[in-house]
């Protein structure tokens, strides 16, 4: 209560806090055990299929034997996961190079896009979703609402052609694929990154926009917002005083589940632009059936999910006076 | 004589329906205010007085248009800038919530948003402000008045939040304070101290008031004025006594006679052999249990009732005091941790999976809310014939007939059978929820605040059918709800529930004069009373001897709270069960002539 | 509801809904009869020409063999609309028929069950349907099933909200007070209540989907030749996009025109209801 020390006011808040990052972990080896059992079980036998049909049964149980796959199944899967939580995720089948070299070379290209990509598009999608929350009804509403509605729902593919062909093809101001130079310019950065990037932002922008102005509203809502118009409260008060505190949660849920799509759903912006990220490395992965460089990555994005989940959460705690006392 | 200082002419609040056409849920309205004089606007809800309050602030909820004069003071409705009313809000006129639990924001500490409004119109300096607040809670009997800002909403209780709002409306010194239904959402016993608050500030502060409430009783308290609504127009404008000693319209006549609930059963039944339903040592709880066979949340300790065929006992007590516990338990939708349930003396299984269709229906529980107490995906009809074929296997064109005939029963025509439910009133809802558990034809019918959500007039209306029912049909009840006056008039016996301990049963005529129950006490001399000198005659509860001690299941329950406590006793040991003279059974250590000598 | 309901309720809606209802209407004729009136077989090289502009006799021109579009988008429009409807039906009877289970049964069920759809829903939808490809293929039944199972959790999620949510409230406990069964709970009490917010959530997880199927194509991994659905269309004539070809951009926007179409029904019409 009141009286509460400054340690003991904070004991409540982590103690939640650790019983949600101790939920996380307990998701996230469960995820990975869905993800082993999917690909490294169902599937059928991996020897057989780097061998093909004329292998004769000794030649398949050497190389079975070689890869381990005559040990039970659950000895393989915490071997597996043990490799995946020391960060030696063991060596691709096609590059013939071991797994987390693979990821850490096209990891820092997928935080960059990430990086930027937020940096674009949390500003504007907030812009959208306020000015949407406070003309609820109006005209500038109706309209920014049928705008994201529609960017919500196009396919990224069409995004990117009509991108190209305004950008690159009509007005040749901007390359059609992602090819950063050595120790680029600024501008040179920039130019490189601006399709890609305005890609991404059109979805992030509509879905966080929509969200943001959703969460505002079920405050606008609420009683004490009725009386703190009756108390005198200026509109421009009103929302960043009174009625965003009370939003955070929701709001940062929503831009963890936005980021997490620029990491694993950046799969076509990064197929169309011929940009080396992770999202573009799994889909290599599953065409090539590279069973263990797939898991890793799948394993990758869900651990970067329950990640910014895990922070949102936290973050959503820590802004509840309720929750805050735990 | 000075002039007026509200004065509201021809005042009309319209709001657009669905289908587009206009709606006036204010029409017309004219009334004045003195300074320093409190009106009361008075009505059922619906009448606009909420609407007209907020008009004096210069605000309509959204989708809705004032029209007509306003002027408070030297600010009109129409006025530019500072002379508009808008301008005023917060400042020189301000508004105390219905609900102050959720007209606070939740993530703000309570002394930020209680001297916002000062801060905001400039009439003081933060410090300044916060010395006021103290003072303003000290003066309106909030404990800690120096601390008890920096808590947080979710850390004070109703009566102290609602309390904290008046500060808030107070803290810039206004000239007109609006106090929409301020004690509405609160227990009878925490209003009356509430109530003492309010009044006592706006007397010191010599504000004029609009006091906006459905209860004719705490208005006569706190108003000089009544202003009687009904759909948006006055009936009524007179003083306080004028209004209720003498009120010259059919409806506050109406309404008057609502508010003084009459006696609706006949003499009691008297109890002939054994009881139909018996409930032995119920302890109960929620969440899971725990070894020793305790719930995490206990809520019911030791509670024992009897209902003789035919009969009805009330059960009553504050909200949080297990009354609905008591009705699942029965029903079978909780299962008890310890105690019986019987049946015509044979025990019932404790859940419902245990229990036969025929003992299932003879037992039916009707909820408080018809809103959610009827399917709205279902239609009248449907939800009727449902329990006739489930329990009485009635088909085809009997089970048409006997749908007529329950809603019949009901007074409901026959043609509502096809409505959804969601087309009724409130009132025809709560006859269709009755109806549905009468169509079981049961022994007992389990009523949980079944008029609780209706409107005074309404409440009349189904008190009246539940009593003519049970006089035709012999069904019996048990009759749940937080005021008093409702099952006084209803119920021949009466159980009286203080955080989950039955504290005092009896007879209907043993609550009309000590020996009581130190709770029952309080609980009866905080109803309001239709007369203007009560609030003034109430004993304040003052000095309450343990009110530091925590509430413990080892001792009596009501300790932190009794003005009587007995110290070396009280907080020793668990009180005894006395049968007093008039027969009913009292759980305190005070003696019956204790009890009937400190109260009489 | 009615016919005359229906209609009734569509020249309610706003401008942006109509224009929506219009569009999946035509989508689903489309779907319906697309391949009856389609000038060419989707296969035949009618044209000598690539990427040909749009003509009296081609009206969206020919893709990079010198395919009729207006056909092959014919063709492919079935199979994006007829797969998506068949996915998301299968995942909201899963989803939703796991929500009643975990709200009517008893609380250890509910416990499993979400447990296990909060892990599945921590895979991102993407990266679990890659994960099922690579691992069973995608055939056309296989791709359903994949796409309809990525999907399950977030429906159930929605759908176990709304159960649990109504079977708490008094009507469903007076039901169970009478000693009815779990079936008739589920069925009876609770679903007819969850039908209208789970159409709109149905509707979305069907953009999702279109979104998800014509995504996998796109890069190669749904629909398999000669199969083609509208993201196998764009795939096959990316080397159109330099000319800014029809042939990529027609059934990109067909796909668009879809996806937006319902977005905008359902949002009007979730609007609506809300007054
Ligand atoms: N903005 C609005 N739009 C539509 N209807 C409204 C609006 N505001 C109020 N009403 C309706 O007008 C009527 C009067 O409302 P008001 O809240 O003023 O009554 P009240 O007497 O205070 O009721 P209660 O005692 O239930 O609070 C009600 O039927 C209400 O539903
Ligand atoms: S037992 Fe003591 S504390 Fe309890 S009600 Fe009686 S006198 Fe008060
Ligand atoms: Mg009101």
């Amino acid at each position: 209560m009141s009286g509460a020390s400054p340690v003991s006011r904070w004991r409540g808040p982590a103690r939640l806090v650790a019983k949600r990052t101790g939920l996380a972990l307990v998701t996230l080896v469960l995820v990975s055990a869905v993800i082993f059992t999917i690909s490294g079980l169902l599937p059928g036998d991996a020897a057989q299929e780097v061998l093909g049909q004329g292998a004769t049964p000794e030649q398949f149980a050497a190389l079975r034997h070689e890869m381990g796959l005559d040990r039970p199944a659950v000895v393989r899967y915490f071997e597996w996961l043990r490799g995946i939580a020391i960060g030696d995720p063991g060596q691709s089948l096609v590059a013939n190079k071991p797994v987390a070299d693979i990821i850490s070379e096209r990891l820092p290209n997928t935080l960059i896009l990430a990086g930027l990509t937020t940096l674009f598009s949390v500003p504007i999608a907030f812009l959208v979703g306020i000015a949407s929350a406070v003309t609820r009804g109006q005209a500038t509403d109706r309209a920014l609402n049928i705008m994201t509605l529609a960017m919500v729902a196009l396919p990224e593919f069409l995004v990117a052609t009509i991108a190209v062909l305004v950008f690159s093809v009509k007005l040749l101001w901007l390359p059609s694929i992602t090819i950063v130079p050595q120790d680029p310019t600024l501008g040179e950065f920039l130019r490189a990154y601006a399709m890609p990037v305005m890609v991404l932002g059109v979805g992030v922008i509509a879905q966080l926009g929509r969200m943001i102005r959703a969460a505002i509203i079920a405050e606008l809502d609420r009683p004490y917002v009725e009386m703190a118009r009756l108390k005198g409260v200026s509109p421009r008060r009103l929302i960043f005083r009174h009625v965003l505190p009370n939003a955070v949660g929701p709001i940062v849920n929503s831009m963890a589940l936005s980021l997490s799509y620029l990491f694993g759903g950046a799969i076509i912006v990064e197929t169309i632009f011929s940009y080396p990220g992770l999202a573009s490395l799994m889909v290599n992965a599953v065409t090539s059936r590279d069973m263990p460089l797939l898991q890793a990555c799948a394993m990758v994005f869900c651990a970067t999910y329950l990640l910014l989940v895990l922070i949102a959460d936290t973050v959503a705690i820590l802004a509840n006076p309720r929750l805050r006392q735990g | 004589m000075e002039a007026q200082h509200v004065d509201v002419r021809n005042l009309c609040v319209t709001v657009r329906r669905p289908d587009g056409s206009d709606l006036r849920i204010v029409d017309e309205v004219s009334f004045t205010i003195a300074r320093g004089e409190v009106l009361a606007l008075i009505g059922e809800s619906g009448s606009g007085k909420t609407t007209i309050a907020l008009a004096l602030m210069g605000y309509a909820r959204s989708g809705a248009v004032i029209s007509g004069d306003i002027t408070v003071g030297d600010a009109t409705l129409g006025g530019n800038g500072k002379a508009s009313l808008a301008a005023q809000r917060g400042h020189r006129i301000t508004y105390v919530a219905q609900s102050a639990a959720a007209a606070f924001n939740p993530s703000r500490r309570v002394i930020e948003q209680v001297i916002e409004p000062a801060l905001i119109h400039g009439t003081a300096t933060a410090a300044e402000a916060r010395a006021h607040a103290v003072a303003l809670f000290e003066a309106l009997a909030l404990p800690d008045p120096a601390t008890i800002g920096s808590r947080y909403p979710h850390e004070l209780s109703g009566g102290q939040l609602q309390r904290l709002m008046a500060a808030m409306a107070l803290i810039t010194r206004p000239d007109l304070v609006i106090f929409d239904e301020p004690t509405t959402a609160l227990d009878v016993t925490t209003q009356v101290e509430v109530l003492q608050a309010f009044r006592k500030v706006v007397r010191e502060q010599g504000a004029t008031g609009v006091y906006v409430s459905h209860d004719l009783a705490v208005v006569a308290q706190m108003a000089d004025q009544i202003l009687v609504l009904n759909r948006g127009t006055v009936r009524e404008r007179n003083a306080v006594r004028a209004v209720l000693e003498t009120p010259a319209d059919d409806y506050t006549k109406t309404l008057l006679a609502a508010a003084r609930p009459v006696i609706k059963a006949a003499a009691p039944i008297t109890a002939v052999g054994k009881p139909l339903l018996s409930i032995e040592g119920i302890n109960a709880g929620y969440g899971p249990v725990d070894r020793n066979g305790r719930a995490a949340h206990p809520v019911l300790t030791d509670v024992s009732l009897q209902i003789g065929r035919g009969a009805a006992v009330g059960v009553i007590g504050e909200s949080g005091s297990g009354k609905s516990t008591v009705a699942r338990v029965v029903a079978g939708l909780l299962a008890p941790t310890a105690g019986t349930v019987s049946l015509d003396g044979q025990p019932l299984a404790a859940s419902l999976k245990g229990r036969t269709r025929e003992e299932l229906r003879r037992i039916q529980i009707v909820f408080q809310n018809a809103d959610v107490a009827l399917n709205p995906a279902h239609s009248v009809g449907e939800i009727l014939g449902r329990v006739l074929r489930f329990y009485h296997g009635t088909s085809g064109a009997a089970l048409n007939s006997r749908v007529a005939e329950l809603l019949d029963l009901i007074k409901l025509p026959a043609a509502i059978a096809d409505r959804r439910c969601d087309e009724l009133s409130g009132g025809q809802k709560q006859r269709v929820n009755l109806a549905r558990a009468l169509a079981a034809q049961p022994d007992v019918i389990l009523c949980d605040e079944v008029t609780s959500a209706l409107d005074t007039v309404v409440r009349e209306a189904i008190l009246e059918l539940l009593a003519e029912l049970r006089r035709d049909l012999g069904v019996a009840y048990l009759f749940i709800s937080h005021d008093i006056a409702t099952v006084k008039a209803l119920c021949d016996e009466i159980v009286v529930l203080y955080k989950g301990t039955r504290v005092e049963s009896g007879l209907r005529d043993t609550y009309a004069a000590p020996p009581f129950h130190p709770y029952t006490d309080l609980l009866i001399s905080s109803v309001p009373e239709l007369r203007t000198d009560w609030l003034s005659g109430v004993g304040s509860q003052g000095k309450v001897p343990f009110a530091h001690l925590p509430e413990s299941a080892d001792l009596c329950r009501f300790l932190p709270r009794c003005p009587v406590a007995i110290a070396g006793r009280c907080d020793v040991s668990l009180p005894p069960l006395r049968t007093m003279a008039a027969g009913n059974a009292v759980l305190c250590h005070r003696t019956e002539a204790e009890l009937a000598g400190e109260f009489a | 509801m009615s016919v005359a309901g229906i209609i009734r309720g569509a020249r309610r809606l706003p401008l942006s809904g109509k224009i929506g209802l219009a569009l999946v209407i035509f989508w689903i004729i489309v779907a319906v009869i697309g391949p009856f009136i389609a000038p060419y077989p989707p296969g035949s090289f009618a044209n000598e020409e690539v990427f040909a502009g749009s003509s009296r006799q081609f009206w969206l021109g020919s893709d990079f063999l010198g395919r009729d579009v207006l056909s092959r988008l014919l063709s492919g429009a079935r199979f994006t609309v007829g797969l998506s409807v068949v996915a998301v039906a299968i995942a909201a009877s899963i989803g939703t028929g796991f929500a009643l289970t975990a709200a009517v049964g008893p609380r250890w069920v509910d416990e499993l069950l979400s447990r296990a759809m909060d892990t599945l829903i921590s895979i991102p939808s993407k990266i679990f349907a890659l994960v099922l490809v690579a691992a069973f293929g995608s055939s056309l039944v296989l791709l359903t099933l994949i796409i309809a199972i990525t999907y399950v959790p977030g429906n159930f999620r929605i759908a176990r909200s709304l159960a649990v949510g109504l079977a708490r409230l008094d009507y469903v406990e007076v039901a169970r007070a009478r000693g009815e069964g779990r079936l008739h709970l589920a069925l009876v009490e609770v679903l007819p209540n969850m039908i209208k917010p789970l159409f709109a959530d149905i509707g979305l997880r069907f953009v999702f989907i279109v979104l998800l199927l014509s995504g996998l194509s796109f890069l190669g991994l749904g629909l398999q030749p000669p199969d083609a659905d509208l993201g196998s269309l764009v795939r096959e004539n990316t080397s159109g996009l330099a000319e800014g070809a029809l042939a990529i951009i027609a059934p990109a926007v067909a796909i668009a025109s879809l996806t937006v179409g319902v977005n905008l029904l359902i949002d009007a019409a979730t609007q609506g209801k809300a007054h």
